[in-house]
């Protein structure tokens, strides 16, 4: 990996919800291209983690820079330009069609003609594999398909960085390697990814790096293979053994 | 078909007693069909009234109840202050307070339409306030969230993404207050708006026959309802058959 400016960048960061504690002291500097899969167990803090990138949580203490930009109410367009989501619930736009759904960001959010929009809307739905789909609306679709669109969705803003905040979690079990599947390919382009999820063979598969997270700091990091082979705290060696052999 | 019984009650409360007078508004004949029109010429006003109050009320409901969603308490609190009082007050009052009131104070003389409309406007916004504040809260958060994470600002999220789901939510209230406003009109009357209960006032002191004239006068009143409420479930059903493809 080439040593340039972080793409993302936590600087002891912390939050709290009255008494609790959310975020501890978390430190951690993203590279360009690199994709990182955050683990742990639930209420662990990880998709706050992650939902603090583009603003949709705020923090109470320390710093978060995108590209250089700190993340904070006045700066908040410019990062969410650059930075995608997709959600455990897809969270589509219901009352608009597939397509509709694509072309809302680049034309409101960019300022696309609505040309320029279909265009690149028809592109992406192609590259997650359902062009066909673009007149029907989400409900329409299979849970599947629904979140290959919701990525589609992100991917029309041409982001920098795309954060997954447990995609496959509440998919049918049949239906998750379909969106797996775009997503490692999008891994392969060179996307910047931050990936919450208990899906431990694409972690493995796709990963440079996983965090792993409890009480809301991060215990660990490290390459796929050493922390699924050794991982070195007690906490992330009895959460992998609970996960990996149910 | 739902008018059929109703119907068949009028025939027979017709047949039954001499005390009845038809020939009021009996279209057959020159003194009925002069009433009739007389009556009916009271209709536009009223549709008029209603429309443009409804309207502006819409507006205005909605203005108040965005600030009334924000975080900022005093947002919230101006507009809750706003339904509270505006709701307080019965329109009759709210009528003759705009009329009588509104010209000493302001200088401005206001005709006894835009007196009405103003009037019914102002009253009906709270309630609209209202209902628009629980239609946008009943739309989930991951919306908002979605909708921001593709770059949209918050009127955008509003005007595409929040607001076309939650209108389709609260439209059966919507047609609710329209119902409303349409029989509310009726109480512009007292300031002396010529519509259909004015008409009918006038009709009932100068041919003393007011069972059968308020008896049309409901009718036209129910057949106008009914209408709307036809129109508003069709636009129900066109929404919703959108939404399903």
């Amino acid at each position: 990996m080439t040593e340039t400016a972080p793409i993302i960048q936590f600087q002891q960061v912390s939050k709290h919800f009255d008494a609790f504690q959310v975020l501890k002291d978390i430190n951690l500097t993203v590279q360009k291209g690199e994709r990182i899969v955050i683990c742990g167990p639930s209420g662990s803090g990880k998709s706050t983690l992650i939902r603090c990138i583009n603003g949709l949580e705020t923090y109470g203490s320390g710093d978060i820079f995108v590209k250089g930009t700190r993340v904070e109410p006045a700066g908040l367009t410019q990062v969410r330009g650059r930075v995608g989501m997709v959600f455990q619930q897809f969270n589509l736009f219901p009352h608009l069609t597939v397509i509709e759904n694509l072309m809302l960001g680049p034309m409101r959010g960019k300022g696309m003609s609505q040309a320029e929009a279909r265009q690149i809307a028809e592109a992406y739905l192609a590259r997650v594999r359902i062009p066909e789909q673009a007149a029907k609306y989400p409900r329409q679709l299979s849970g599947g398909q629904q979140q290959r669109v919701a990525i589609a969705r992100s991917l029309c803003m041409e982001p920098e960085i795309m954060l997954f905040d447990e995609p496959t979690s509440a998919l049918d079990p049949e239906m998750i390697s379909e969106v797996l599947d775009v997503m490692a390919e999008l891994a392969e382009t060179g996307m910047t990814m931050l990936v919450v999820t208990h899906e431990m063979g694409f972690a493995r598969r796709v990963a440079d790096r996983m965090v792993f997270m409890d009480f809301g700091e991060i215990v660990e990091v490290a390459p796929p293979q050493t922390f699924f082979t050794a991982p070195e705290s007690p906490r992330a060696q009895d959460f992998l053994q609970k996960i990996l052999n149910h | 078909m739902r008018l059929l019984p109703l119907f068949s009650a009028f025939l027979l409360l017709s047949g039954c007693s001499a005390n009845w007078g038809w020939y009021v508004v009996n279209p057959a004949t020159p003194q009925g069909y002069n009433n009739l029109k007389f009556m009916l010429s009271g209709l536009a006003y009223t549709v008029q009234l209603s429309a443009t109050a409804i309207a502006i009320s819409i507006v205005v409901g909605l203005l108040v109840a965005l600030p009334g969603l924000s975080p900022n308490k005093w947002l919230r609190g101006m507009s809750r202050a706003y339904v509270e009082v505006v709701r307080a007050v019965p329109i009759l009052v709210l009528i003759l307070w705009v009329y009588y009131g509104l010209p000493p104070v302001t200088g401005i003389t206001i005709g006894v339409f835009w007196a009405g409309v103003i009037a019914l406007a102002l009253s009906d916004s709270a309630f609209q306030a209202e209902i628009f504040r629980a239609g946008i809260q009943s739309i989930a958060r991951g919306q908002y969230e979605a909708a921001y994470s593709v770059s949209l600002g918050y009127v955008d999220t509003m005007r595409y993404v929040i607001l076309p789901q939650a209108i389709r939510r609260i439209l059966p209230a919507l047609g609710n207050q329209l119902v409303y406003m349409l029989k509310m009109s009726s109480l512009v009357s007292v300031i002396g708006m010529q519509e259909l209960t004015r008409k009918a006032n006038e009709l009932v002191v100068s041919e003393y026959r007011p069972l059968e004239i308020y008896t049309v006068l409901v009718l036209e009143y129910l057949v106008l309802i009914l209408i709307v409420s036809a129109g508003v479930r069709w636009l129900e059903r066109r929404l919703q058959a959108d939404e399903r493809g």
